[in-house]
């Protein structure tokens, strides 16, 4: 049910979220909308919310308050059938990798697969080999998620996140723990992903040189304030950001002083 | 207001002495001539003096005290932990504990548990609902593997306690019937007691000590490591996915298990039996006069009611473990301590139902 919202066709719109624990806000009054296409990145200092931000975005946990809305299809409002419907768009990459322990990484990828397409175990075998090879992990397809290390649980997180093609991305601090080349691997394959598949991709981190590299869009989370600091692109944000808080952050806090902005 | 350092700080050194009052203001200046050689004691008793001191008005961030006078290595170490500010809402609470808390919070958790039985009952019944209409989804694999698990691999614990059991019985049971001449009627006693109560009641607790902690441990770590949550993204529900293939697998197991339970701890008797004279053939056929169908079947009718407590108690547990590895362990112990409790309770209500029944 499309609505005459000012910029039609938002992939995801949030307005006036409350995120709480209980009685305890984690943040207050957060408005921003992702275009189709666009990387978005959820930033902030470490404990800020980011990954319940994420974790509201996907429907694991309610808001206290206001509404999550997918190309102005109201998620939050959403029946539990109906929210499947939006939950199969979704690929989600968890920040421990959170594959399956019990099963293969081969069956971690299958299993949504199996479950949600009609192909056959030969196509399906294709396409986890192939998912695997797009995060360096070919021939890995019969160890067990114990059986790797942390960073390799976590690429092949990303590959069971892309398992259906997801029109939306969600990757839940994806760099982290990875070495240099892998985490530089990895700002491709995002690229990649959004120019070929078309994807939304929506990533919690802080580092700042994956922040850089991929990023079109951005919110900052500010601890302090409970609320957000900032959006926009992030190389706007460093240079330009009316909120010392931001600037700080996206300059490692190596830069203090205001840099020259034309006030509008 | 002048603080002075003088000796060494160290840890294995002597207890500093402090001489002087401390004063409600944070020294001015630092005199560090007589200081010796220092390690971390010293930057935190400075820190824990100028923590002690009442903050000016203007608020903890802006907060500065003067660090005048220290040497470089220790001025360092102290700004770095005075650059940010101690977060004062971050500070736990000391928890209110006062008779009266305690009893307030000890029933809201028993009303939010009761709670917890009642949504996870209700959601199994709507599981099996699904499965029965064929709509609920979780991989075979997984359910003949649970199968196998609490299963063919229970079968040497049960084997062993079984046997025991019905050997004891019979020992006892011998002593006392021996004095009246009765020892043939050993047979009976261990058939009937094993086929009726202990056979189902101890192949329960023991697959609630074994197989329900297994569930709430793996359900638990399952749960902290986010696969619930995968899961649920995926668009498999949980409860399927996870908790109907447990429940199924040992309302399944259980009756069986506990046939073999049954068969084993007679054997037990009849070795007793052998040992003080009544032949096995005796004894056997005393067993089958003593125990008639509907004896046996009550234990086993018991038994799928165990299954599906210590199933649920165990994967209830897991579910709603917290994010930690503590949490894995108390909600293990949670799901023994519970199954085992309502074993018994739901053995006591069937023994009156029986009675009043008259079977």
């Amino acid at each position: 049910m499309p609505t005459n919202s000012e910029t039609p066709q938002a992939k995801i719109t949030v307005r006036d979220l409350t995120m709480a624990y209980g009685s305890f806000v984690v943040m207050r009054d957060l408005n921003f909308e992702v275009a189709d296409k666009d990387i978005f990145i959820i930033m902030g200092g470490s404990g800020c919310g980011k990954s319940t931000l994420m974790r509201h975005l996907i429907g694991l946990q309610e808001p206290a308050q206001g509404s999550i809305l997918y190309e102005d299809e109201d998620f939050t409002a959403a029946s539990p059938t109906e929210r499947v419907k939006f939950i199969r768009r979704f690929g989600v990459m968890y920040q421990s990798g959170a594959l399956w322990s019990s099963m293969t990484l081969a069956e971690n990828i299958a299993m949504p697969l199996e479950e949600h397409t009609n192909l056959t175990p030969k196509t399906i075998r294709d396409l986890v080999s192939y998912k695997l090879s797009l995060v360096g992990l070919s021939g890995y397809e019969d160890y067990y998620p114990a059986q790797i290390s942390g960073g390799m649980n976590k690429r092949a997180g990303i590959a069971r996140a892309m398992a259906l093609d997801p029109d939306i991305l969600f990757l839940d601090e994806p760099g982290a723990g990875l070495d240099p080349l892998s985490a530089r691997r990895l700002d491709d394959l995002i690229l990649r992903l959004r120019d070929s598949l078309g994807s939304t991709i929506v990533i919690v981190t802080h580092e700042l040189a994956s922040i850089f590299a991929v990023a079109n869009h951005s919110i900052f989370l500010d601890t302090a304030t409970r609320t957000q600091g900032a959006t926009g692109d992030p190389k706007e944000l460093r240079d330009h950001s009316e909120n010392p808080a931001v600037r700080l952050f996206l300059q490692r806090g190596e830069v203090t002083a205001p840099s020259s902005k034309p006030r509008p | 207001m002048v603080l002075e350092l003088c000796g060494d700080w160290l840890r294995d050194g002597a207890t500093p002495e402090i001489q002087g009052e401390s004063g409600d203001q944070a020294p001015s200046r630092y005199v560090t001539d007589k200081l010796g050689a220092f390690d971390s004691t010293l930057p935190a008793f400075i820190l824990s003096q100028l923590r002690s001191i009442e903050k000016p008005t203007l608020g903890a961030a802006q907060w500065k005290p003067s660090l005048e006078g220290l040497p470089p290595n220790l001025l360092g170490l102290m700004e770095l932990a005075l650059a940010v500010p101690e977060q004062s809402d971050a500070t736990q609470k000391p928890a209110d504990s006062s008779e009266l808390t305690k009893l307030g919070k000890g029933s809201i958790e028993v009303w939010v548990s009761v709670l917890a039985v009642a949504e996870f009952t209700g959601q199994s019944v709507l599981a099996l609902g699904r499965f029965v209409t064929g709509g609920a989804r979780f991989r075979a694999r997984d359910f003949w593997m649970i199968v196998q698990e609490c299963g063919a691999q229970a079968l040497p614990i049960v084997s062993l306690i079984s046997f025991l059991i019905g050997l004891i019985m019979a020992f006892v049971g011998n002593v006392q019937l021996a004095s009246f001449g009765a020892s043939l009627y050993v047979a009976d006693l261990v058939g009937i007691a094993m086929v009726r109560e202990m056979g189902v009641v101890m192949t329960a607790i023991i697959m609630s000590g074994r197989t329900g902690a297994a569930f709430a441990a793996h359900l638990g770590s399952m749960k902290a490591n986010e696969e619930i949550d995968a899961l649920r993204t995926f668009g498999f529900d949980p409860f399927d996915f996870l908790v109907l293939p447990r429940l199924l697998a040992l309302v399944l197991m259980m009756p069986l298990l506990t046939l073999y339970a049954n068969c084993v701890g007679i054997l037990g008797g009849m070795l007793v039996g052998a040992a003080v004279g009544i032949p096995p053939v005796l004894f056997w056929n005393e067993t089958l006069t003593a125990v008639t169908l509907t004896t046996s079947l009550l234990g086993v009718f018991k038994s799928v009611f165990f299954g599906a407590v210590i199933a649920m108690s165990g994967c209830l547990q897991g579910m709603h473990a917290g994010n930690s590895s503590a949490a894995v362990g108390q909600a293990t112990t949670r799901a023994v301590v519970t199954s085992i409790t309502a074993i018994i309770v739901l053995d006591s209500a069937f023994a009156a139902i029986f009675t009043v029944l008259d079977i």
